[in-house]
């Protein structure tokens, strides 16, 4: 049978699901943080421009996450079958949150009366937050680590619930927003783009605050954290992320200053992707810490390699597709014409 | 390991969500065929309404599409948050399917629904026929990795069982294509169809009763008459031969649909009957002898198994089983009922004036929908006490969440989706409550009616 021995398949396909997930992260992440910020821009109008701004792009951002854990299902069960059971009422949230905001997008500009809009615009709002504090949740429930016995989730009820976790909700919550706010930065104009660019001076300071929490945090949860991070030779690798981080920081306040429209999305993508080599270095070569590995949690190679196939073929293809619709949609989004170039 | 109490609510739970869910893809997979059919007229023979009766419906099709979506999204970590066991035993072959399954849709998704939705003055009519059909068959697609993994559920094949318990392939192709898979697919399609042609029947009805006048709503009308006509009764072919493979495979499910607790030559048709799971009998059996065995075995004394020829922790819950079967027979019967009757109406000219075939078309738009959601608890609720038949039992499958978090959560799903899906239902309805005119617009680029996936509006395509 189709087997690919010449391939370490396991990790062929970590790294496969860990595009998908950052994929997610910063796609969806800008769009959530969109929703978020309806907390603090309550006018019609630039709520309209907002939604307007990510809706020929949310759903496709979405989509990674059914990649992310569809794929997740295909070629790692195991670390699917006890990630999802420990991290039960998080996920479930999640889900509820995204049904509300996805329905949300849709049916706020059809409601007919006033009172109908902001009860479909609270979902939007409610349901991007919710949504975002469950994802922060959930890393630090898998970052803290996850209780196995016998191939089955072997923890308690809120064994995710601890000040960790609450501190990597809140702090992906503020992230998103950040990104939220840089994506208004570099999509709109006027009013709302100088708002955006005050947000985004809160928000940054606010991120970075919390990226230095989260990272100090993360070594003393577990030895080979502290290892990997301050012992030679794991120094070598880690060492760049902070002094990346810093001068990613040093450009996005400078993009602020001079009114630049994308450096400072583009540095608040950056970090993200940073913290996220930061995880990988972290758990890394666990799938589901503290305890099962990357090959322990793989699927046999007839199931790895036969979805391989499809996946080398397709996830190509929708990258394509993805660069291109945002090619498409690239330009400024006012209130009255929706899309304009 | 969870109690049975846990074990019965985790299983409400995926009734539920998955119940909600496959309303949807099976109004996409119907709509999306009825579409391509409306555009290939349309370009065929150059008539207006063909291409108003694809604007009009066109809209519901987003709708319908994105809710599936969303619905679906939860579909793919249900697997895991309640039937972690089962996703860590079966995900080896069970996984790849779905994964297939996610991927096809994706890759649909980004391609070619935009253009589908929101590109006719922009890419040519051939183009975008050929999007309309490229999407139709994404559906199918999509719905044919699903039929696949749920019928090597049903009838496994092309695997191994390690030591420890674990499924592992050894045939991607006797795995795909499993024996009830053949059944299975086209049943389910079939259903779709119905589901979808009765809708469509119940919408053109409503607004002949209004206007008798309306072209397209006749055009509907009648479209969909034939569509009763000629595949209601070709579905009751394909369900006897699905049965009759299910005999094959799974004679405890037959068994339980039937009603037949003993063993014997000339098994009866039971028309009427209350099952007692506990005492293994019928209470109240109003049967006709000899019919049941004539049906599913084709001879008058043929012998069928019966209920208490299997374990009784092996039996499937009976009641369910044989109600749910008797709710799909008598909606397909009663939707063949009306194709055969609209054909003599037909002949006599009169589908058009005869209010009561519309009333009766009006009252029947659900009947689809409902025989889909009968069928798949005759075969889900029939392949129990197992999730993969005879090989590994549902109370193995589990995860370790207790009582009070299933509980919880499948309140909390309740809750939601009835308020989500009842606006989007409430939003279709009003949608479809709006008569066909002539010069329908397509889906208004002003706002983000989007479904999933990456779609190009018509503004972004102007722009080019």
């Amino acid at each position: 049978m189709f087997t690919l021995p010449w391939l370490d398949l396991p990790l062929v396909w970590a790294g496969l699901i860990a595009i998908a997930v950052l994929a997610y992260v910063l796609l969806d992440g800008f769009d959530l943080g969109v929703g978020i910020l309806f907390a603090v821009e309550p006018e019609d109008g630039d709520r309209d421009v907002m939604v307007n701004s990510v809706a020929p792009v949310w759903d496709g951002n979405e989509t990674w996450l059914v990649l992310g854990g569809g794929g997740l299902f295909a070629v790692f069960p195991l670390a699917y079958a006890t990630i999802m059971p420990a991290l039960y009422p998080v996920i479930i949230s999640m889900l509820l949150g995204l049904i509300f905001r996805g329905v949300a997008f849709e049916f706020r500009f059809r409601a007919t009366t006033r009172s109908g809009r902001r009860l479909w615009d609270l979902a939007f709002f409610s349901g991007s937050t919710l949504a975002a504090l469950c994802q922060g949740l959930a890393l630090g429930g898998l970052l803290q680590g996850i209780k196995v016995v016998d191939r089955a989730y072997a923890g308690g009820w809120f064994d995710w619930l601890t000040p960790f976790t609450v501190l990597c909700g809140i702090a992906v919550v503020i992230g998103y927003a950040l990104l939220g706010s840089t994506w208004l930065i570099w999509r709109t104009e006027g009013p709302l783009q100088t708002r955006a660019r005050g947000l985004a001076k809160i928000l940054g300071i606010a991120t970075l605050a919390l990226i230095a929490a989260v990272s100090l945090w993360t070594p003393m949860l577990n030895p080979v954290f502290a290892d990997r991070w301050f012992g030679w030779p794991g120094i070598a690798l880690t060492a760049p992320v902070p002094i990346l981080v810093a001068l990613l920081a040093w450009q996005f306040w400078r993009g602020l200053r001079l009114c630049h429209d994308v450096t400072p999305f583009a540095c608040a993508l950056g970090w993200f992707v940073l913290c996220f080599a930061g995880l990988g270095i972290s758990v890394y070569p666990n799938m589901v810490p503290p305890s099962i590995t990357i090959w322990q949690a793989a699927a046999p190679p007839e199931s790895q390699a036969f979805l391989l196939v499809g996946a080398v073929v397709l996830i190509p293809t929708i990258l394509a597709y993805t660069f291109y619709a945002y090619w498409v949609f690239r330009g400024k989004v006012t209130a009255d014409t929706g899309y304009h170039h | 390991m969870a109690g049975i109490d846990a074990v019965v609510l985790a299983r409400a739970q995926f009734a539920f969500t998955i119940g909600f869910h496959i309303i949807f893809p099976a109004f996409s997979i119907g709509l999306a065929s009825y579409l391509m059919v409306l555009e290939g007229m349309w370009l065929r023979t150059g008539r207006r309404v063909y291409l108003d009766l694809f604007q009009y419906w066109v809209k519901a099709f987003a709708l319908v599409f994105g809710m599936g979506v969303v619905s679906g999204l939860v579909m793919s970590y249900q697997f895991g948050t309640n039937w972690g066991a089962f996703a860590d035993k079966a995900g080896p072959i069970v996984g790849p399917l779905m994964g297939y399954e996610v991927l096809t849709a994706f890759f649909l998704e980004a391609g070619f629904l935009g253009i589908m939705l929101f590109g006719m003055k922009k890419v040519g009519k051939g183009l975008h026929f050929a999007a309309t059909c490229v999407v139709a068959f994404g559906t199918l697609l999509s719905g044919f990795w699903i039929l696949s993994v749920n019928s090597w559920m049903q009838t496994p094949q092309g695997y191994a069982i390690t030591a420890d318990g674990h499924f592992v392939p050894t045939s991607w192709m006797e795995i795909i294509f499993n024996p009830s898979f053949f059944y299975r697919f086209p049943h389910m399609i079939l259903g779709c169809y119905l589901a979808v042609a009765f809708f469509v029947g119940a919408v053109g009805a409503y607004h002949l009763l209004r206007d008798r006048s309306n072209l397209a709503a006749r055009t509907m009308f009648s479209m969909a008459l034939w569509m009763a006509t000629l595949v209601a009764p070709a579905q009751i072919l394909v369900g006897d031969a699905h049965g009759l493979n299910t005999l094959e495979h799974q004679p405890a499910k037959v068994a339980a649909m039937e009603g037949d607790w003993e063993t014997h030559p000339g098994q009866p048709l039971v028309l009427f009957a209350l099952p007692d799971q506990a005492a293994a009998t019928n209470r109240y059996e109003i049967a006709i002898p000899k019919l049941g065995s004539l049906i599913l075995t084709h001879k008058l004394d043929g012998e069928i198994k019966g209920l208490k020829d299997f374990a009784p922790q092996d039996r499937p819950p009976v009641a369910v089983v044989f109600w749910a079967f008797r709710v799909m027979v008598t909606l397909g019967l009663l939707m063949a009922a009306f194709g055969l009757g609209s054909l003599v109406l037909r002949r006599r000219g009169r589908i058009y004036t005869n209010v009561w075939l519309q009333r009766g078309m009006v009252a029947m738009a659900p009947a689809g929908f409902l025989a889909i959601l009968a069928g798949w608890t005759v075969t889900e609720v029939g392949r129990q006490p197992f999730t993969v038949y005879g090989l590994l039992r549902t109370i193995d499958s589990v995860s370790p969440i207790g009582l009070p978090g299933v509980a919880t959560s499948l309140a909390a799903f309740a809750v939601v989706y009835f308020l989500v899906f009842g606006a989007g239902v409430a939003f279709l309805l009003t949608m479809v409550s709006r008569p066909p005119i002539p010069g329908e617009p397509g889906p208004s680029p002003e706002q983000p009616m989007r479904s999933s996936g990456i779609t190009p509006g018509p503004v972004a395509m102007a722009a080019e």
